[in-house]
């Protein structure tokens, strides 16, 4: 994302402060605009839009016309996939075209810039996110390939999200006394992830390609491309399969990448990226958690405790919010969350953003979206949690045998 | 008009058509000599065919029908039959009476009901002549029949019919019972029939003008006579026919001019012409002329051989039966031939329908078992099947090659070919394990990635090996192959280093998977003993610490029971170990163990379930299946669903043991080869179960599970059987007491490896689930709990 001269921006000033112009270069730039783009605020982007004029007589005369539109949005909707940006929300400026209050969704696009205003300024989180989404020294993306027999998923990694590009499923035969039947069957499967991965992922210039598996079907894959590049004398596909690194995984489900993420073929060629520190603090709550020290907590209203406690200050404290918690409609919300950020950030501990479309969010994710590790043990936290809950699931007699 | 179009108007097809017509013709005018040769066969045979009544047809005829049927000896002979002398239309055959009956019928009509000149008139239009105008018909004094009465009401009987009456029983005395029966039902129904002849002549009249004059006794026919006496005079007729020896009078009697009465059209009342019309107005749409509803029975006194034959199904019947099963060809062909162009139609539709039957394959046929009850019945081999367990390399794969090898499953020759192909790629010791190892990565890597099925059987069992392989990597594999076993080999190298290896490594994930899977039976065979010299200690310090950790993994003691064996060398597997350092070793071999093990119990009652291990073609079906059968039951051309797919399919035919079989139930390995379904619906892992009482997809489950690992909302991988998927585990909503099962703590943040918990489990995709399900979590690699569905 680059920042425009704000020229252009200051004609906004006239509705209030605080208002920049980003022009988004590349797809991953939507998913910045995205995490920016909040409720209430007020953008103002190119758009197009049907107009419909009512002729004297009763005809109506339709025509499509581009004009510069200025929304307060409603809500956003984000395509993972085809990374494209859909704003919603209620006009506030006049022009020959619109009224006001008439309702558009602006479709964000790429190398046309737009303009943000915040209603209510720029909380840290929001500078923060602007901040990242200006960096200019951006890593190549990866492309990866979690598979198994049978399966193959076909994402790319990239500083703040994993995308899946494609999955594809095939049957193979299992052992039966013909074994010709389940290597072809093989073959076949290997030549259709190949095919695959070649469409949805640009190889033009070259990139790392990671390729994950139980067992040897990676090792078997990145044969079989080097294979099939001799056989057809394809450039691409040979750089592809230098490229391409082995990595174990123990199963072909996306949610393995973590074990790729952590493993040292990927860490040494991306280990300045945001997610790598991410996911080593990832672990490092899961360890805790194991270990049940009493450091590791998650969950909103513990979290919440243990920072009113300033319990996530200097010396190790890291307080994780998965970024989707930010894209709360409801401002209250939101402002809690930012104070808990700045809290954190007071205390001197360290409050990490984490992407809710990267690998390490969505581990997150499932913890409720927000972690923090402690700087010292803190034990029953959840305790009064529980007295609260009075649901009569006890006395279920069963029998003496173990239960399972 | 140009040529052109005088040439594109010419009708060819008509001409073509006319041509064939003309050349038939010719044809059959002259009738080559060969066809003359076969004609007068033909004659013969039919003659012969035909028996004693061949009387009742002529030659000409006969002649006629084989000419028609291409010399066809059989279809002459039922059409003959049928047309000549069945039937009522025989007229060729028909001896004179039948003119009487035609009268007499029509005298039995206007006798039982009297003639209404209102209805003379039914069809005149009168125009719009108001009522009041309408005159009333009045009907003549009727001239009463001396003989009116008939035999529904007694009254005084006349002489003659007196005379009659004495006469019918002394003919109803000579005649067979049965054809007399017969007649007496008729008249009974006869007389039920309720008759409203709508036309009525002098019906006295008539019956002497129809009267022919080759009738041998004309006095009936100046009578009137009531249906009693008609019949009995018939029969009279027929008797003193019998008596006199009439010779029969097929042959003499002529065409007789009459229409049988079945040509004979109901007297319609005709529509009025225009003329009528423009001068009287539309004609009244009230008299609506009757339909005939009586029959005209003309050959109620013929002789025995008509009545009998009647005694077969009526043309009519015949008809409706070729219709009811249209699929019986030669029967609707013979009643086509007897029903002229209508029945055609309906052949023709009946063909039509025979047709599509045979672009659509026919459903297998259900031979409507009682799986049960047959199972019960059948003396079979207990079917068991066991899975094979142990850490990579503890030498599992070639332990099950030996036992094949030295039960002669496996011949010695194939062993050696494998030992040559091994020893090229460096790997002698893995020739047995090749027995089980077929894929070309296994036998090249010398590692097992698969489970391996394979079968043998001893006197009383029939056992199923599942081979699992060892490495972490193909847990999953294990898992399957664990969910189909009755009871488990768990196999421990004993070999120095090598056996505390394996404990930390899948000798203890295998046991806890196996007993979380529900197994509880173990034998450990302590492998590859010889290369510790036999040593008892060394077994026994094994056997000690296996047993330690079997139970903490909730195995009961009764249930464990130890061999020493040498896969390698073949010791204690089916023989008892040559080596004398073994001598020590007093208890059982291996298979002697095996026998000892009896199957799980059967869920044989419960709605089928069976998870699709294998999906491969045969050239017997596009689409087989194979599995073990989780519970219930299956026979040949049951409709089966599929799940996830929701598709249904037929059991064209069933596979156990190799062997071809009628029906399949729980515990057996079933090979079921589907039809009416599109491979694309059926994955390995996907279940096949009952249609009425199916699987339901769901992604969101509860189960109630022994922590391994340390649990906590994280992602993780969902074993059940076969399948696999991804999920999360969305909650924990209570730790349970483990053997009392009451909450102990709710809504932890943490479970530790060793508790039951309470684990709520979302699934990225639906997966067929349901209660009491054994399901195993994974993470990283690692088996972290696993538990009953809920």
């Amino acid at each position: 994302m680059q920042l425009v001269g704000s020229k252009s921006s200051q004609r906004l000033n006239d509705i209030g402060e605080g208002s920049v112009t980003l022009l988004p270069v590349e797809p991953e730039d939507m998913w910045h605009a995205n995490n920016l783009i909040s409720a209430e605020d007020v953008i103002k982007a190119h758009a197009v839009r049907k107009v419909t004029t009512e002729s004297k007589t009763g005809s109506t005369h339709s025509e499509r016309v581009h004009t510069d539109l200025t929304i307060r949005v409603t809500s956003t909707f984000f395509d993972m996939a085809a990374s494209t940006l859909h704003v919603t929300g209620t006009v506030i400026v006049e022009n020959s075209f619109v009224n006001l209050g008439q309702y558009h969704t602006l479709d964000l696009e790429l190398s046309r810039p737009f303009t943000i205003w915040k209603k209510n300024g720029w909380d840290s989180v929001a500078t923060e996110t602007l901040k990242e989404s200006l960096k200019q020294d951006k890593e190549g993306t990866v492309a990866a390939v979690v598979m198994q027999e049978g399966v193959a998923n076909i994402c790319l990694i990239t500083e703040y999200r994993t995308i899946l590009k494609q999955r594809v499923e095939s049957t193979i035969p299992k052992k039966r006394a013909a074994s010709s039947d389940q290597n072809s069957g093989m073959r076949r499967f290997f030549e259709k992830t190949l095919t695959t991965l070649m469409r949805s992922i640009d190889f033009g210039k070259p990139r790392p390609l990671l390729l994950a598996s139980p067992g040897f079907v990676a090792v078997d894959f990145k044969k079989y491309i080097s294979e099939e590049a001799t056989r057809k004398a394809d450039k691409t596909m040979m750089a592809m399969a230098k490229e391409a690194t082995v990595v174990h995984s123990s199963s072909g489900h996306l949610h393995s990448l973590n074990e790729i993420l952590k493993s040292p073929e990927v860490l040494a060629t991306m280990k300045d990226m945001k997610f790598s520190k991410e996911t080593r603090y990832m672990d490092e709550l899961f360890a805790r958690l194991r270990k049940d020290d009493g450091r590791a907590w998650y969950g909103v209203s513990t979290v919440v405790k243990a920072v009113n406690e300033g319990a996530v200050g200097r010396g190790g404290g890291v307080l994780m919010i998965n970024n989707s918690l930010f894209r709360s409609l409801d401002l209250a919300t939101r402002r809690k969350y930012v104070a808990l950020v700045d809290r954190v950030r007071e205390d001197g501990g360290e409050a990490r953003v984490v992407s809710s479309d990267h690998e390490s969010g969505q581990r997150l994710d499932a913890l409720g979206g927000i972690a923090a590790i402690l700087t010292y043990p803190m034990l029953g936290l959840d305790d009064d949690e529980d007295e609260d809950e009075g649901d009569g699931q006890n006395g279920v007699i069963e029998e003496p045998d173990l239960i399972i | 008009m140009s040529r052109h179009q005088a040439y594109r108007n010419y009708d060819y097809e008509n001409d073509l058509d006319e041509f064939d017509g003309q050349e038939a013709y010719e044809e059959e005018e002259e009738l080559s000599p060969e066809d003359k040769a076969q004609m007068e066969a033909g004659t013969a045979q039919v003659r012969d065919a035909l028996g004693p009544q061949t009387s009742k047809v002529t030659t000409a005829q006969i002649q006629d029908a084989l000419w028609h049927y291409f010399y066809d000896i059989d279809k002459t002979v039922a059409y003959l039959v049928t047309k000549h002398i069945a039937s009522p239309k025989a007229a060729k055959s028909a001896p004179p009476q039948k003119n009487k009956g035609e009268v007499a019928s029509k005298t039995y009509h206007e006798s039982s009901k009297h003639f209404s000149f209102a209805d003379f008139f039914n069809d005149m239009p009168w125009g719009n002549i108001p009522k009041h105008r309408e005159g009333t018909f009045i009907a003549p004094l009727y001239p009463r029949g001396g003989l009116l009465g008939g035999a529904g009401t007694p009254g005084k009987p006349s002489k003659l019919q007196q005379l009659a009456l004495a006469r019918k029983k002394k003919a109803e005395e000579q005649k067979a019972g049965n054809t007399d029966q017969d007649v007496q039902g008729t008249i009974t129904q006869l007389s039920q029939l309720s008759v409203a002849q709508d036309l009525g002549v002098n019906e006295e009249g008539k019956s002497i003008s129809i009267t022919g004059p080759s009738s041998p006794d004309p006095t009936p026919s100046s009578k009137k006579p009531g249906l009693g006496t008609l019949l009995a005079d018939r029969k009279r007729k027929v008797a003193d026919l019998g008596q006199v020896e009439t010779p029969p009078v097929t042959k003499s009697s002529p065409e007789p001019s009459v229409k049988s009465p079945d040509e004979d059209p109901a007297p319609e009342p005709a529509a009025p012409s225009a003329f009528a019309q423009t001068l009287l107005g539309s004609a009244p749409s009230a008299p609506k002329p009757l339909p005939k509803t009586s029959y005209q029975l003309p050959y109620m006194a013929f002789t025995s051989s008509v009545s009998e034959a009647f005694s077969g199904p009526s043309p009519d019947d015949v008809v409706l039966s070729a219709q009811a099963k249209a699929s019986n060809k030669k029967l609707a062909s013979i009643s086509s031939k007897k029903n002229g162009g209508h029945d055609t139609k309906i052949n023709q539709a009946s063909e039509g329908v025979k047709a599509m039957n045979v672009d659509d394959a026919p459903l297998p046929k259900s031979k409507n078992l009682n799986v049960l009850k047959e199972y019960k019945n059948s003396k079979a081999k207990k079917s068991v099947s066991f899975i094979v367990v142990g850490h990579v390399d503890a030498g599992k794969s070639t332990l099950m090659g030996r036992l094949l090898l030295d039960l002669n499953v496996v011949d010695q020759r194939t062993i050696d070919k494998y030992r040559k192909e091994a020893e090229s790629m460096g790997k002698a010791s893995f020739a047995l394990a090749w027995v089980l190892d077929q894929r070309v990565e296994e036998r090249s890597r010398g590692v097992t990635i698969d489970i391996a099925t394979n079968r043998f059987e001893t006197d009383a069992t029939s056992f199923t090996i599942l081979d699992a392989p060892g490495h972490r990597d193909f847990i999953p594999n294990m898992i399957a192959g664990a969910s189909q076993a009755d009871f488990a080999v768990l196999v421990v190298d004993a070999s120095t280093g090598a056996f505390e290896a394996g404990l930390k490594g899948q000798t203890r994930e295998h046991a806890l998977l196996i007993r979380s899977m529900g197994v509880s039976r173990v034998i450990v065979a302590v492998n590859k003993l010889d290369t510790v010299g036999w040593s008892q200690e060394r077994f026994d310090e094994i056997s000690q610490q296996v047993s330690g950790f079997l139970v903490a993994t909730n195995f009961q003691l009764k249930n464990v029971s130890f061999v020493p064996v040498s896969g390698l060398g073949g010791d204690n597997m089916v023989h008892k170990s040559k080596d004398s350092a073994a001598d020590w070793y007093t208890g059982g071999t291996l298979i002697q163990e095996l026998e000892n093990s009896q199957p799980l119990a059967r869920a044989l009652d419960k709605p089928l379930r069976m998870t699709i291990s294998e999906v491969f073609k045969t050239t017997q079906s596009p689409l087989s299946v194979v599995g073990r059968v989780d519970a219930g039951s299956l026979q040949m051309g049951d409709a089966l669903l599929i799940q996830p797919s929701g598709e249904k399919a037929y059991v064209k035919s069933l596979e156990v043991d190799s062997e071809p079989v009628d029906w399949a139930v729980a515990g057996q390995s079933t090979v079921i080869h589907l039809t009416h379904i599109d491979p694309i619906h059926v994955r390995v892992g996907d279940i096949v179960c009952d249609l009425k009482q199916p699987i339901s997809c769901i992604d969101t489950f509860t189960i109630k599970a022994l922590a391994f690992d340390v649990l906590m909302p994280m992602q993780v991988d969902v074993h059940r059987g076969r399948l696999h998927a991804a999920g999360q585990i969305l909650e924990m909503p209570a730790i349970l007491d483990k053997f009392k099962g009451t909450v102990l703590k709710k809504k932890p943040k943490v479970v530790k490896a060793g508790n039951i918990a309470r684990v709520v489990v979302k699934l990225s995709d639906k997966m067929p689930l349901e209660a009491g399900q054994r399901i195993v979590l994974r993470s990283n690699g690692e088996t972290i709990a696993a538990g009953l569905l809920e």
